[in-house]
């Protein structure tokens, strides 16, 4: 039993030396008028000062995460007839979008224990903290959240996305999706061997609006009165020039 | 045509956007209401934000209000004296519903209540005119003149005033009273409110078809307007491009619809009003009394 520890450290010391060299095809999304949705390819290295360990087979987990933001969760439930929500739960941070790739099935790239310390699965990377104050199952509306969110696309596990060859080079192309929200996108990288996490990489995708949108979104906020009075004057202009048009229309 | 929507932060089919204007353009021409109570569930629906949603479509009703109430000053078929005293009463009602409705937010379950006053009002409303159309649809086929003037107690209070456009003669507290209901309705339902004043002055006010529906988009737009620069400036929701590609569907329809609403007989126009108050009313009884798919929802967090 002690030999086989011995033998595990052994092998567990050279583990560390692989590293992660990454590329990104893009490290800022702009978002301008025409966006509907951007493809980020991540690709890299595994550089490794001695030669590839035989015992477990290398995998890797790529994560993007957008901004983690507090949410309510509401439930419905029948009150003398009608359908109206009862219980609510706050959640203290959820991330916006949330995608993972994996080269192998999830129960195949990392353990429990390693998954709760680095928050890697979706559900892990739900903070709700004081939730059973709230409602009698927390759990109930966790699950919800991210079944509503899968659903909308915006949770992604996407099981076997990552393309690893030689145990050494990676490629892996995420969906990003239409409503995205502006923000620093944490990307991390996650190389395991026998569900153990042996090596990280983080980096950040920075999501920002540009040209137009940015220009009305700043001002919407930095003078939100000449923002509301020019939506006025657009929706009067637009009626006037609507009803002028129809007049010629009907008299020419 | 996908495009980015800066304030909602979704990207839309910019065609739906200016199809769903369209439509309920052509029925705030036809019939003098905003269309919010359309337009609302309408863009919740596609995915856009709730609050988004409700601010923007404000705008977008000023829009195609004025398009359509332009079109009726050349026919010559808007009460502006009667706007104004209604008006007066909105604003104030507006003011009051805004107390009403933070109230009632503190207490919780304002969704509900919201829903609720939908239902019952859309159903009271809807029936009423559908009856009282359908009667008078048949009167006019058996032949029978109907009854113009009404003479009631409202013809008793204080205050008259001369209303030429609507050749009434009345009192100005009961225009008064309406607008303040209506207001305060409007401002907890976030509605311009043409569905609720347009029959009320029909019914309580007894003014001509014709006239109630420019008159209503009369003061629709002052107080949609009012309600915009409001949310503009608390809640920052209101979005510029959402609104300015619906508006353009919005005034464009609101023109073919006032043209419409010219060829359709005053009873006809009433039953048509009434049938779609009462379909709206149903499908949010419906989503009251049936289970629905998802018990869950998610809202944005902080508070509920």
């Amino acid at each position: 039993m002690r030999g086989l520890l011995l033998i595990l450290l052994f092998l567990a010391a050279p583990l560390q030396a692989e590293e992660v060299v990454l590329g990104l095809s893009q490290d800022q999304v702009s978002i301008s008028t025409n966006f509907d949705g951007s493809e980020i390819i991540i690709y890299g290295a595994i550089k490794r000062e001695a030669p590839i360990p035989q015992d477990q087979p290398l995998q890797v987990i790529v994560t993007i995460s957008g901004p983690q933001e507090p949410i309510t969760v509401r439930r419905k439930d029948r009150v003398v007839g009608i359908w109206v929500n009862t219980d609510a739960m706050d959640v203290s941070a959820a991330p916006s979008f949330y995608a993972i790739a994996t080269s192998a099935p999830w129960a195949d790239v990392v353990n429990e224990a390693d998954d709760l310390r680095h928050t890697i699965s979706i559900p892990r990377r739900i903070r709700s903290i004081g939730a059973w104050s709230q409602v009698a199952n927390p759990q109930e509306f966790i699950d919800a959240l991210v079944r509503i969110r899968m659903d909308n696309g915006l949770y992604v596990l996407d099981e076997g996305a990552v393309d690893l060859r030689e145990s050494t080079l990676f490629n892996a192309a995420i969906q990003m999706p239409t409503n995205l929200t502006e923000g620093e996108y944490a990307t991390r990288v996650f190389l395991t061997r026998g569900g153990k996490v042996v090596s990280v990489y983080e980096t950040s995708i920075d999501v920002r609006k540009v040209g137009l949108e940015r220009w009305l979104f700043n001002l919407s906020r930095q003078q939100p009165l000449a923002y509301g009075l020019l939506s006025l004057a657009i929706a009067i202009a637009a009626g006037w020039g609507a009803s002028a048009a129809f007049r010629l229309l009907r008299s020419g | 045509m996908q495009i980015y929507l800066p304030i909602a932060e979704v990207s839309v089919n910019a065609f739906l956007l200016l199809g769903l204007g369209g439509m309920v353009g052509v029925l705030s021409g036809m019939f003098g209401v905003g269309g919010g109570f359309l337009m609302t569930p309408l863009l919740f629906f596609i995915g856009i934000p709730p609050a988004v949603a409700v601010a923007t479509e404000a705008n977008q009703i000023v829009a195609s209000s004025f398009s359509g109430v332009l079109a009726h000053l050349r026919r010559k078929t808007v009460d502006l004296k009667m706007g104004t005293v209604l008006l007066v009463g909105g604003l104030l009602g507006a003011a009051l519903g805004v107390w009403v409705f933070n109230y009632l937010k503190s207490l919780g379950q304002v969704d509900l209540l919201v829903k609720l006053c939908y239902v019952l009002f859309l159903g009271i409303i809807g029936s009423l005119m559908f009856v009282e159309s359908l009667n008078a649809i048949r009167k006019t086929r058996s032949g029978v003149a109907p009854k113009r003037k009404k003479h009631n107690w409202i013809h008793g209070l204080p205050f008259k005033m001369r209303f030429r456009t609507s050749g009434l003669y009345i009192s100005v507290i009961p225009p008064v009273i309406v607008g303040i209901l209506v207001g305060i309705l409007a401002a907890i339902m976030g509605v311009g409110g043409g569905f609720i004043m347009v029959p009320a002055m029909i019914y309580l006010l007894g003014m001509p078809t014709k006239v109630v529906v420019g008159t209503s988009l009369f003061q629709i737009i002052f107080v949609t307007g009012f309600t915009t620069l409001l949310h503009a400036t608390t809640n920052y929701t209101v979005d510029i491009v959402l609104a300015v590609l619906l508006l353009i569907g919005g005034v464009v329809g609101a023109q073919i619809g006032t043209v419409i609403g010219a060829k359709l007989k005053a009873e006809q126009l009433r039953i048509l009003l009434a049938i779609m108050v009462l379909a709206v009313c149903g499908k949010l009884a419906l989503d009251l009394l049936l289970q629905p798919s998802e018990l869950f929802s998610i809202g944005t967090g902080g508070g509920h």
